[in-house]
């Protein structure tokens, strides 16, 4: 056990599971010499040579697509989009092939994609985004978001077992910033299964990724003022624990999703409607959502602050359904 | 006040546990001019029935509730316009006519009527204050459908309040809007205001995940290739969900049904809501027990002769024999401390005053109203044959203020003018007793002559009885409390009663 922040939980896990299974490997832009954007990948070619370590050009629809071809072959692979925002260019690959290949055709698709994902640092439109809903309204894709390094090493451990194509969004703003203790054996981290952030009574919270923070500190003013947050982390969207949040919701009866990513038809909607849906008696006030706006993420550090949902925001939200 | 401009007339608050009332009728009709204080509608709440004064002078112009709707405190029950002006215009055509701010915020008893009660214990909701200003009178949210006119009430208050047979209005909220809340509801109910079954928690319901065709972690991988050891993958199946608990079996509730031939409805009033819901829950709380003695009233007949023409003559008050009954009872509590007491949590309540409570018939007897004469204790007979007639007169006339019903240690009632000669009345809570008198009558009585004799006379006999709660009062205790009243009431004038 030793502390660690959330790039090198991740990175250490990549390593993990390259040593023990030989059919599993990374590919990505610049992944290799230069060892990543984030340099997650760092030394890795190095260790595992350059056949398991591929630079790729600069296509994502070339990447999603070897790396779909690999898994078919009954390999295991890892490919790194250098920011979530261009896994839009490898949405056919990704959606019409990798996606529905078990449905077609009964083989599995056990590929990882790793998405550097979120704002928080001006990147600006193109390398901010958190495009988790598109992918989770796809059947045959599941979805990861951790947010501790503890959960980075486990959830990769567990996408890479799954015989089914994983989106794995790791937040930027998380890389460096976040240390925790991360186990130094391996160990997988189960998808669907919420983790409780904090306990709470009044009512439930539910985020990922790096909202998980934002929400933390908003509700550690909230309890100043009497107010008891419980805060579930998701961990992973697809699947995501229905049965956490329902559980929840029966204890506190007032609920609020929170997410990085824009409002309209994200997956903070997926859930209000599930909690509507099957715990609308036990509903003390309407289901709250607080998201980004329905805009691209302005560079802007001004802008991009109005943007991201701050602790401010989370903290009125709260009051306003406490005192509801 | 002079109206110059239009003064909404609003539903008073009277009292501050009290969040709605009822417009019983209207005492003017629109069109009908009015003066400033003038008796304008008679409304009844959970605590009186009162008349509502006018706020302004001028003409009735519009009647925004009818009798026998429910509203809530502040709500706009009417606009009166000054003299002259214009009829009203429809309602529908509101913004002009309601842009002017409410002068009169609430009809004049109100004020008085929303000071603090000493005996209320109650969590207070917020009164909610006249008619803001900016929005125009069609602003105002229609009663929803079912509502009942009353504040929201969430899923889950809803579904809470079905379990336990509760009424959601009959709570006072904390929530926004005086909302109940969750937390309102729960905390009713473990106050043991509501006794019900505790709740059974339905648990959330299991599902299935969504998930597309997840392929099992076994599936063949090419071969030659080892398939590692198949970790728990994460495919639930219904198998895996917790069983789902029984269903909870919820009370049955009344449902709405159309009248059948022959049968005709009419709305409950807020004061027979009240009779019902109180005496449930005292029958629910209490051990009723009831105990009754014969009094040869020889005495207090004779006395009641003998003051009936002074009192009358030089005070206007008819000595009743309900009042000699009440003044010796109070003597009597002096020795009994425990009838006039209260079970509070775990503790035993005792007085060094009563509050006696005297049920008083309303309405040809549909309804009941019990005020309460303060400090009984200091009152003689003729301050006490005063007091019964003073709160009986403004029962019947709608003039009681909240405090007037509140703050009871021990009620008496009095059923025997209709010639009833025994009844076990329900006791007023949190009180410990309710004393019933019953039908003064003639009969044969043994009784011992000069020498010690026995001889059947004639004498007035009445019947009373205490009906006590087992809870705090034992028959030995009740049977002392009785016997002390009728020595009490057959000695009368011997000694300080």
């Amino acid at each position: 056990m030793a502390e660690k922040t959330y790039l090198q939980a991740i990175s250490d896990g990549l390593r993990q599971e390259m040593r023990r299974d030989q059919r599993v490997f990374v590919l990505g832009e610049d992944v290799g010499v230069y060892g990543g954007a984030f340099k997650v990948t760092q030394g890795f070619q190095e260790e595992f040579g350059a056949n398991r370590v591929l630079d790729m050009p600069l296509s994502e629809t070339a990447i999603v697509g070897g790396a779909t071809g690999a898994a078919l072959m009954g390999l295991r692979p890892i490919a790194e989009m250098q920011f979530a925002d261009f896994v839009s260019c490898a949405w056919d690959h990704l959606v019409t092939v990798a996606a529905k290949q078990r449905y077609r055709a009964g083989t599995p698709i056990p590929i990882v994609l790793r998405l550097p994902s979120g704002g928080g640092f001006s990147g600006g439109p193109f390398h901010s985004q958190n495009p988790e809903s598109s992918f989770a309204h796809i059947p045959g894709l599941k979805i990861v978001c951790p947010s501790t390094p503890e959960d980075a090493k486990g959830l990769l451990a567990t996408a890479v077992e799954d015989p089914n194509p994983v989106l794995y969004f790791e937040h930027k703003h998380l890389y460096r910033r976040i240390k925790g203790e991360v186990p130094d054996d391996r160990y997988t981290t189960p998808f669907g299964k919420a983790r409780v952030h904090r306990d709470g009574e009044d009512v439930t919270l539910i985020t990922w990724g790096a909202m998980v923070y934002t929400a933390d500190e908003a509700a550690t003013r909230l309890a100043d003022e009497g107010v008891s947050v419980e805060i579930l982390d998701l961990r992973t969207l697809i699947p995501w624990d229905r049965e956490a949040v329902l559980e929840s919701v029966a204890r506190c009866s007032k609920a609020l999703v929170l997410h990085e990513d824009t409002k309209t038809g994200g997956f903070g909607a997926e859930i209000a409607a599930t909690i509507a849906e099957e715990a609308f008696e036990q509903l003390d006030a309407p289901v709250r959502r607080v998201a980004a706006p329905d805009a691209p993420v302005p560079f802007a550090p001004t802008l991009e602050k109005a943007f991201i949902p701050q602790v401010d925001d989370v903290a009125a939200a709260l009051r306003d359904l406490a005192a509801y | 006040m002079s109206t110059g401009t239009q003064v909404e007339v609003v539903m008073p608050q009277m009292g501050v546990s009290v969040s709605e009332g009822t417009v019983t009728r209207w005492l003017k009709q629109p069109g009908d001019t009015i003066e400033l204080d003038e008796p304008l509608l008679e409304i009844s709440t959970d605590k009186v029935d009162t008349e509502v004064p006018s706020p302004g002078e001028g003409v009735l112009a519009e009647v925004r509730v009818q009798e026998g709707e429910t509203v809530e405190v502040g709500t706009v029950l009417a606009v009166i316009a000054p003299a002259g002006a214009a009829p009203a215009e429809p309602p529908a055509a509101g913004p002009p006519a309601a842009a002017e701010p409410a002068e009169a915020p609430v009809a004049e008893e109100a004020p008085s009527a929303a000071e603090p009660v000493a005996a209320a214990a109650l969590p207070e909701p917020p009164a909610p204050p006249a008619e803001p200003t900016s929005p125009p009178a069609p602003a105002q949210p229609a009663p929803s459908p079912g509502g009942n006119g009353k504040t929201f009430v969430s899923p889950v208050v809803a579904r809470i309040a079905a379990e336990h047979n509760v009424d959601p209005g009959a709570i006072a909220g904390t929530g926004q809007g005086g909302r109940v809340t969750k937390k309102d509801i729960l905390a009713y109910i473990e106050s043991g205001a509501a006794a019900a079954p505790a709740p059974v928690e339905p648990a959330a319901p299991a599902e299935a995940q969504p998930v597309a065709p997840p392929a099992p972690e076994t599936v063949p991988v090419k071969a030659g290739a080892t398939a590692p050891a198949a970790p728990a993958a994460p495919a639930p199946v219904p198998a895996a969900a917790p069983p789902a608990p029984p269903v909870t079996p919820v009370p049955p509730t009344p449902v709405a049904i159309a009248p059948l031939v022959g049968e005709q409805e009419e709305p409950m009033n807020a004061m027979r809501r009240g009779i019902a819901e109180h005496m449930r829950r005292s029958l629910d709380t209490s051990a009723h027990v009831t105990s009754a003695i014969e009094v040869d009233m020889s005495r207090v007949v004779a006395a009641r002769e003998a003051l009936k023409k002074e009192y009358q003559a030089k005070h206007g008050v008819n000595p009743t024999y309900l009042a000699f009954v009440t003044k010796a009872a109070i003597e009597t509590l002096r020795d009994w401390p425990w009838v006039n007491g209260e079970i509070r949590g775990e503790k035993i309540v005792t007085r060094s005053y009563v509050n006696v409570g005297i049920a008083v018939s309303l309405e040809e007897g549909k309804g009941l109203i019990v005020p309460v004469i303060r400090n009984a204790q200091d009152l003689n007979l003729l301050g006490i044959a005063r007091a019964i007639a003073d709160v009986a007169e403004r029962a019947r006339t709608k003039k009681l203020m909240p405090d007037d019903v509140q703050g009871g240690t021990f009620t008496i009632t009095n059923p025997g003018g209709y010639g009833t000669f025994h009844g076990t009345p329900v006791i007023s809570q949190p009180q410990a007793a309710i004393l019933g008198t019953y039908a003064l009558v003639k009969r044969p009585w043994v009784v011992e002559d000069a020498l010690g004799q026995d001889v059947i006379a004639i004498r007035p006999l009445m019947n009373i009885t205490l009906t006590y709660d087992h809870r705090l009062v034992d028959g030995a205790y009740s049977g002392g409390f009785l016997r002390d009243l009728r020595a009490r009431l057959e000695g009368w004038g011997d000694g300080d009663a």
